[in-house]
């Protein structure tokens, strides 16, 4: 039987295949999309990209809550009653299909007037005439054509982010300025020591003054303006008694604004307005390159970008209302449906509760409960509809409570000194006891120039070249780990990284693929009958354990059973001819269970005889082994798992000798034990990924999300990771490390350049020209030499 | 009066008048997303222009 793959989404369409239009579909949603598109002149869709599509999910009362006007208030961006404008998150955006066909929204409903896909934020920001066509059918229609929005609580709070372009008028301010300088600097180089004194050329001495004021009147926005950032930054170093490398740069700046506001006005000299507004132009650069965003990804995410915006409220009088997530109030009823979050909480009054405590614990398994029951915020409810009436208010749950620890409230970058601040106070102070000892050796032998001598010094060492290595190096690395699917939240991450000394691991989803997709047999043999009648048994059955087993057992063919029977939380039976299966836990099977056993298992007996059972295991990533044996040579590691011990026999053998094993550990224990390791001077990577994990990311001096897919969402951090780079993450601190070096070679370059300029200065023979040359080109070379280093650094990493 | 101050003043109009329209582009948000527009344009719009005309008229968007 040869496969096809469905013309919309591309995927398998394994043997249901559903032929329209003499094409092949997987599923009806598939069809229907394609229904959709063809009957509305869009099939241009599918000549943009093939297999763009996705599949519709059901959505059945999902977007209830977008009734309410309230809600409809907040999310929108523009709403005068009859036109609202809405920005919309759609995960699913990847290619230019998709591009083309939320931009065509209008011809599928005549009452979008626009759309505008910014495609790096996977975002679309639609028109609409809210008159005939409500916010919630216009959300209905776009998770009809497979592009369903991700509104949560996070889009409810914080609505209008201002976006902040500052950089990039400073950086035109700066090279539109340096530009129109080095033109009017143009007579002076060309005419070095000609003046009309000595007879030069008429016609530059005539208008030289013009030429200098208008320079002058060019820098004064470049240096009030552009350049503010360096004379705050300096401001607060001093302050806090902190000799940070903007200190030299602020001096530098000052220094040459004034010489050369001197010079011009008792006509001295040019001045160095050439230079000034190219040290503020190259420096701002350097800060451009160094701040690449990944603007599809956030670091920044906390319980509220996984919470809904509302639920479903029970009134006193039975009735159902959609209510807003933060006004729900202690002694509410909700009615929480499948698949739903449970956001505050809880007891569970009436339903059967499956829940999916992944979110919270990173416990792989979700949690039976019974009426009476406590349930916990953060959960996912895996069945039927189910009411709880809740204990707290939102803020004040279990899971959400983590975020009220002052970890959240902390920026790490404050209390991280970088490199080239580090280095910053021991040139600052060398630079000054230069010019102080040049000062007083000219005042003594030649006072009329010991002023020169002193400026000259300050303007000729400041540091912009040293002040460039670091982004430029980070900067083309963090591009570099981009590349290879490794998103660093910014540069600074990169220096950390590199200092790292323990690493720490969550266990679920973090060193363990998210599927449970391994089992083993346990038990007597099946017969060929008999696993055909289990393969088709449980292939009706919707059960996630049914689903897995049934992915992983052989091929059977369809057969159609004479009897099937779901028993909801305890197994499914099946019968053909006269054989009966039955499939599920211990008690339901007839098998009393006697040892304790911790890893999930699935029970089968046939005929009323227990046969056996399958025994799900963490499925490790590949290549964990290795990683792990390679780290541990220089990186003391340690696992940290919200699970069971169930795995513990199997870790130790994966893992070297020795490795500490922490399990059931809550996510506050995480978070704690980051901090004792921390006060005891360790650096420590965390690698994790769930919201359980998220304050022992934000505690750590680096967090790393692992995803298997990084459109969806991760917790708070530094970096997010591939899951399928995992086994990479060594060579990626390895080359860290040696981005460190290659910033170190480039001050010494930079170095070197300072010393030749210093002679230049300390024998107050500095010419501006001198100065004009000597300070891009040190700039320069240290731009390319970061370059070259960093790419052939790249170029190491597999 | 010399005619260099007329060329100064003519080359410092001409490139002001470029750096206002650089900072009006930003302002507008051109730079913000630097990808899509890239895709846009390869797009075919025949398919736009044939259309018929009996489409209700949708006013037009006042913030644009």
């Amino acid at each position: 039987m040869d496969t096809s793959n469905c013309y919309h989404c591309g995927d398998d369409c394994g043997k249901k295949v559903i032929q329209f239009d003499e094409k092949d579909f997987c599923c009806n949603g598939c069809k229907t999309v394609y229904e959709i598109f063809s009957t509305n002149d869009l099939s241009y869709y599918y000549d943009l990209q093939s297999a763009a599509g996705a599949t519709p999910k059901a959505i059945e009362g999902k977007y209830d809550f977008l009734d309410t006007a309230a809600i409809v208030e907040k999310l929108t961006e523009f709403n005068d009653g009859n036109l609202q404008i809405v920005n919309l998150y759609i995960p699913h955006i990847h290619c230019s299909s998709c591009i083309w066909v939320l931009e065509n929204l209008n011809k599928l409903n005549p009452f979008v007037s626009n759309s505008q896909v910014d495609f790096p934020k996977k975002t679309v920001r639609i028109s609409y005439n809210s008159s005939s066509l409500s916010l919630k059918e216009l959300v209905l229609l776009l998770a009809r054509i497979g592009y369903e929005p991700y509104i949560s609580l996070d889009d409810y709070d914080n609505k209008k982010k201002s976006v902040d372009r500052s950089l990039i008028y400073k950086l035109g301010v700066a090279g539109f300025a340096f530009g129109n300088v080095m033109f009017l600097s143009f007579p002076d180089y060309f005419d070095l020591s000609t003046s009309a004194s000595s007879g030069g050329e008429f016609w530059l001495n005539e208008y030289q003054r013009l030429f200098r004021w208008l320079m002058f009147g060019f820098s004064l926005p470049v240096v009030f303006y552009a350049g503010r950032d360096y004379f705050t930054s300096a401001y607060k170093g001093i302050r806090s008694n902190i000799l940070n490398i903007d200190v030299p740069i602020a001096l530098g700046i000052v220094v040459l604004f004034l010489r050369s506001t001197i010079d011009i006005t008792f006509d001295l000299g040019p001045g160095f307005f050439d230079s000034l507004t190219g040290l503020i132009f190259f420096l701002l650069l350097g800060k451009f390159f160094q701040q690449k965003t990944y603007s599809f990804l956030s670091f920044e995410r906390d319980y509220k970008s996984y919470f809904p915006i509302a639920v479903t409220r029970i009134t006193s009088e039975g009735k159902e209302e959609t209510t807003q997530v933060h006004d729900i109030k202690r002694g509410d009823r909700l009615l929480i449906r499948n698949e739903e979050l449970i956001p505050v909480d809880g007891i569970l009054i009436n339903g059967n509760a499956r829940i999916d405590y992944s979110f919270v614990t990173g416990e792989s398994e979700a949690v039976r409960k019974e009426s009476g029951d406590k349930v916990f915020a953060g959960g996912k409810q895996l069945q039927s509809a189910i009411e709880i009436e809740t204990l707290k208010s939102v803020s004040q749950s279990y899971l959400t409570q983590l975020w009220s620890n002052s970890v959240f409230q902390q920026d790490k970058s404050t209390h991280f000194q970088t490199l080239t601040d580090s280095i910053g106070k021991r040139f600052t102070i060398t630079v000054l006891s230069i010019a102080t000892i040049a000062t007083a050796f000219w005042l003594y032998y030649d006072p009329s120039k010991a002023m020169n001598v002193f400026t000259a010094v300050l303007i000729i060492a400041c540091p912009c070249a040293i002040s460039l290595a670091a982004p430029f190096t980070l900067g083309n690395m963090l591009r570099i780990f981009g590349r290879k699917k490794f998103y660093l939240k910014d540069t600074q991450t990169i220096e950390r990284l590199a200092q790292i000394d323990t690493a720490i691991f969550d266990k679920t989803g973090t060193i363990t693929t998210s599927q449970k997709s391994v089992a083993t047999y346990e038990g007597m043999p099946l017969s060929q009958e008999e696993e055909s009648l289990l393969k088709n048994t449980i292939r009706a059955s919707n059960h996630p354990l049914s689903r897995s087993l049934y992915d992983m057992l052989s091929e059977q063919n369809i057969v159609t059973l004479d009897d099937y029977e779901e028993h909801l939380g305890k197994g499914v039976e099946g019968s053909k001819d006269n054989n009966h299966i039955k499939v599920g836990s211990a008690d339901f099977v007839g098998e009393q269970q006697s040892e304790e056993n911790l890893n999930t298992t699935v029970h089968i007996s046939s005929n009323a005889t227990y046969k056996g059972k399958y025994v799900f295991h963490n499925e490790y990533r590949k290549g964990v082994s290795k990683l792990f044996d390679e780290m541990s040579e220089t990186i003391k590691l340690a696992i940290l798992s919200g699970d069971n011990e169930g795995e513990k026999s199997r870790l130790e053998k994966l893992l070297p000798k020795l490795t500490p094993l922490y399990f059931n550990q809550k996510p506050e224990h995480k978070l704690e034990f980051i901090k004792s390791l921390q006060e005891q001077d360790k650096k420590v990577l965390m690698v994790g990924d769930g919201l359980n994990d998220a304050g022992a990311l934000a505690q750590s001096n680096v967090g790393v999300a692992i995803s298997e897919n990084v459109n969806v969402f991760s917790p708070a951090c530094d970096g997010i990771l591939d899951a399928s780079k995992f086994q990479q993450l060594y060579q990626y601190i390895i080359a860290s490390k040696k981005a460190m070096i290659i910033i170190k070679l480039s001050f010494v370059l930079s170095l070197l350049y300072n010393l030749v300029g210093l002679y230049f200065a300390v024998t107050g023979q500095l010419q501006p020209v001198i100065a004009a040359i000597l300070m891009p080109l040190s700039s320069i070379s240290v731009v390319a030499f970061t370059t070259v280093m960093t790419n052939f650094l790249g170029k190491k990493i597999k | 009066m010399s005619v260099i101050y007329v060329l100064l003043a003519i080359s410092i109009v001409v490139a002001v008048i470029f750096f206002i329209a650089f900072i009006i582009s930003v302002k507008n948000g051109q730079y913000d997303d630097s990808y899509t527009p890239s895709v846009r344009m390869l797009f075919e719009d025949e398919l736009v222009v044939e259309k018929p005309s009996e489409e209700i008229e949708i006013e037009k968007n006042p913030t644009k």
